[in-house]
């Protein structure tokens, strides 16, 4: 896709904390990464591991206390999204920037019809007047599949299905044609067949629209079908990242590769047990010093415990953040 | 095999929401969530539940176990009529019906503990002293991997799929016989999907537990189910073994499910022909005369959009309501290779 297009958005050194009673969680830890015009960034990683708080504190969107971004640059062109005040950051958000949360039930109000809550950022951030917003309201949920949309419009979220509600969230976060749209879990309520007409959708409004997209999955299946570059999270770090080809078939991190093979099949035999990553997630209680992956590592030796290995340059674009080297199969 | 037993039976069991408008608020008319369903589900076996966002899947789970009050149809478990058991009745029984929810954040009570939360039915269900209670608590948590740490904490502080696996272990906590489980691994990480099926099928074996497996993961199903049942705008279009649906797929619906899969590998990804479903997707308020997968099937015929097709039993144990199966029985349906008239296959070019 295109390649050395300037970055519509660059993070660098991000370091996300909670406070909580009797100490800190380490949630994002010097999280660095851009995202380029028209770009299809796909974000995979282990539960927890800080996919989700990452990009809730580019757009301010965790509550403080008890979270606290300690440290980090967010710009989006030239502005710094940690700089900014909270009337330019709101119309950022909803605006320039789209958001689809991964909990549609809780970002969406529940006192609130669906209709009114389409409307509003229509209203709002693009003044349209109340009848022009209940049109493009209609077309957008026709646009996610939505039946019989103008007459669902004065539903309220508990009346629609998961993945309806789900639908509702990738309207809102459309609607106002967005320069970045970053979408956290948007199709895990979807079935395949509106999974993939969404994904149609997605194809569709980034050639015609520009716009550069950071998705959050679990499902390698999508982000091998549309991502241009993928990023590998791990205990609040990013662990390795470069072109969706390249990392699916040369995968570089001892955590990436045991992603890759959980994956249950669609053909062929039926494993009769699932593989899984024996072994528990880090604690996150401090700062970082070792690797965080090495107590579930198959090759740690004494470094990953004295050092916390940087990313390190495999390609092209490609990087690795891990002590070991998987091509010469030797530290 | 051995004769087995059916532990949970519905029959013809019907969810209707009704639509109030005008300015009285008077009913206008209903959303046929679940239109007459029926299906057996044995005793120790998985039933998964495949089918379009919106079809009805949740809605029947929660019908199934009496969260809602079913707008008609029986419903028997272990033996029991649950659609006509008295309130005071059905508390009894609840410690043997779960049900794992779809939306972990919801259905967890942010003001409690996440020790609180698993340990809730305990509290309602059995009288343990403190120290048993908070054992078992500690048990779940390991079975379901959250850190022991963990417990004190309050459901915000954890991610989307921390949060899941509560939801999993308070519906473990009074070892039910019979749990159904909604979307339960959706919003896990694939490692940790591994872990928690791993999980549900090691305990199905201890347990002898059963499941019904409500997911849009087909790859998953096709893991864990023994059975599946596909269903469709309030119906359930296709029911049968694991395998014969997976590999002779009979209606056209579950044909287009299935190709719509994405594959975990890039090159193949974007090569694979898709069966992309055109036409109006209808509404359950309003469902279409005929087939109710007229609108967009793409092997529509003429009496489909008159006459409903009915359920008939084309292999052993697999059932399909096609209008199609009326005709070529003999051919062994509609699916497979063979039969690719009128189907609209996409070919995705590389420069996708
Ligand atoms: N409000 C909070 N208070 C304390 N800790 C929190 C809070 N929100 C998140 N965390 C912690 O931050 C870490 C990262 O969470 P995050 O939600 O970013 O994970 P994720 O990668 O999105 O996971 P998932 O795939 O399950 O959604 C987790 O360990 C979580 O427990
Ligand atoms: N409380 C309710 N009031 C009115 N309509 C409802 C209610 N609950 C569900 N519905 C409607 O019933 C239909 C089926 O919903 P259901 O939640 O069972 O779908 P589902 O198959 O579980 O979908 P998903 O995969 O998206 O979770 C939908 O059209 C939904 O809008
Ligand atoms: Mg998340
Ligand atoms: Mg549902």
């Amino acid at each position: 896709m295109p390649d050395g297009a300037v970055p519509v958005l660059e993070v660098k050194d991000l370091k996300t904390v909670f406070r909580v009673r009797g100490g800190e969680i380490h949630a994002v830890n010097s999280v660095s990464f851009d995202l380029r015009a028209g770009e299809l960034l796909g974000v995979v990683g282990e539960s927890g591991s800080g996919k989700s708080v990452t990009m809730m504190s580019l757009l301010d969107l965790l509550p403080s206390p008890p979270a606290e971004v300690r440290n980090g640059t967010v710009m989006l062109g030239d502005r710094d999204l940690l700089k900014v005040d909270a009337e330019t950051m709101r119309s950022i958000r909803g605006g320039e920037v789209g958001f689809i949360f991964q909990d549609p039930m809780t970002s969406l109000n529940p006192v609130f019809t669906v209709g009114f809550q389409i409307m509003e950022p229509l209203r709002s951030h693009m003044g349209l007047s109340k009848a022009k917003a209940r049109d493009r309201a209609v077309e957008l949920l026709e646009l996610v599949g939505i039946p019989d949309a103008r007459s669902r419009l004065k539903d309220y979220p508990h009346q629609f299905s998961g993945g309806m509600r789900q639908r509702v969230m990738i309207a809102i976060a459309l609607a106002c044609d967005p320069k970045v749209l970053i979408a956290d879990e948007p199709t895990t309520a979807l079935d395949v067949t509106i999974q993939a007409q969404i994904l149609e959708l997605i194809k569709d409004l980034r050639q015609k629209l520009g716009m550069a997209i950071i998705w959050i999955t679990h499902d390698l299946g999508v982000i091998a079908g549309i991502a241009d570059r993928v990023m590998v999270m791990y205990g609040g770090q990013v662990v390795e990242q470069g072109p969706v080809r390249e990392v699916f078939a040369n995968p570089a991190h001892p955590y990436t590769r045991a992603l890759l093979q959980t994956m249950p099949k669609l053909h062929g035999a039926r494993e009769t047990k699932l593989r899984v990553i024996e072994g528990q997630p880090p604690m996150l209680g401090r700062h970082p010093e070792s690797c965080p992956f090495r107590d579930r590592c198959g090759h740690a030796f004494d470094r990953c415990a004295a050092e916390n290995p940087a990313r390190r340059q495999l390609g092209e674009n490609h990087d690795v953040a891990c002590h070991w080297d998987h091509r010469e199969g030797k530290p | 095999m051995t004769e087995r037993r059916k532990l949970v039976e519905v029959r013809d069991l019907k969810m209707h929401f009704p639509i109030f408008g005008g300015i009285l608020r008077r009913q206008k008319g209903a959303v046929k969530a679940v239109d007459g369903v029926s299906f057996d589900i044995y005793e120790g076996e998985t039933l998964g539940i495949v089918g379009e966002s919106g079809c009805g899947k949740s809605t029947c789970g929660r019908a199934v176990l009496r969260l809602y009050e079913a707008t008609a149809g029986s419903i028997t478990i272990n033996g029991q009529d649950i659609a006509t058991l008295g309130q005071e009745e059905l508390r009894k029984r609840r410690p043997m019906m779960q049900m794992v929810f779809q939306d972990p954040q919801a259905s967890l009570n942010p003001r409690m503990t996440v020790a609180g939360i698993i340990g809730e039915p305990l509290d309602e269900h059995t009288d343990w002293p403190r120290q048993k209670k908070l054992e078992r608590i500690y048990e779940l948590m390991d079975a379901v991997g959250l850190n022991r740490d963990f417990a004190n904490r309050y459901p915000h502080a954890f991610s989307g799929g921390q949060r899941q696996r509560i939801g999993i272990a308070r519906a473990l906590a009074l070892n039910p016989k019979f749990i159904v489980c909604d979307e339960p691994i959706a919003a896990l990480d694939v490692s940790i999907q591994a872990q928690v099926v791993n999980l549900l099928e090691e305990l199905q074996e201890q347990f002898n537990l059963t499941y019904m497996f409500i997911s849009h993961d087909l790859s998953m199903v096709r893991h864990i189910a023994d059975r599946v049942a596909v269903m469709y705008l309030g119906v359930i279009v296709e029911l049968a073994p694991v395998q014969a649906l997976y590999d002779r797929p009979m209606h056209p619906y579950t044909e287009a499910l299935l190709s719509a899969v994405p594959e975990p590998d890039p090159s193949a990804a974007r090569r694979k022909d898709r069966i992309v479903l055109q036409g109006d997707v209808p509404s359950p308020a309003n469902p279409p005369k005929g087939c109710n997968f007229c609108t967009r099937c793409p092997k529509v015929m003429d009496i489909c959009r008159e006459v409903p097709p009915e359920t008939r039993e084309v292999a052993p144990g697999h059932f399909a309501a096609c209008h199609l199966l009326d005709q070529d029985q003999t051919t062994g349906g509609t699916g497979g290779r063979g039969s690719e008239h009128n189907q609209r296959l996409i070919q995705q070019g590389e420069d996708a």
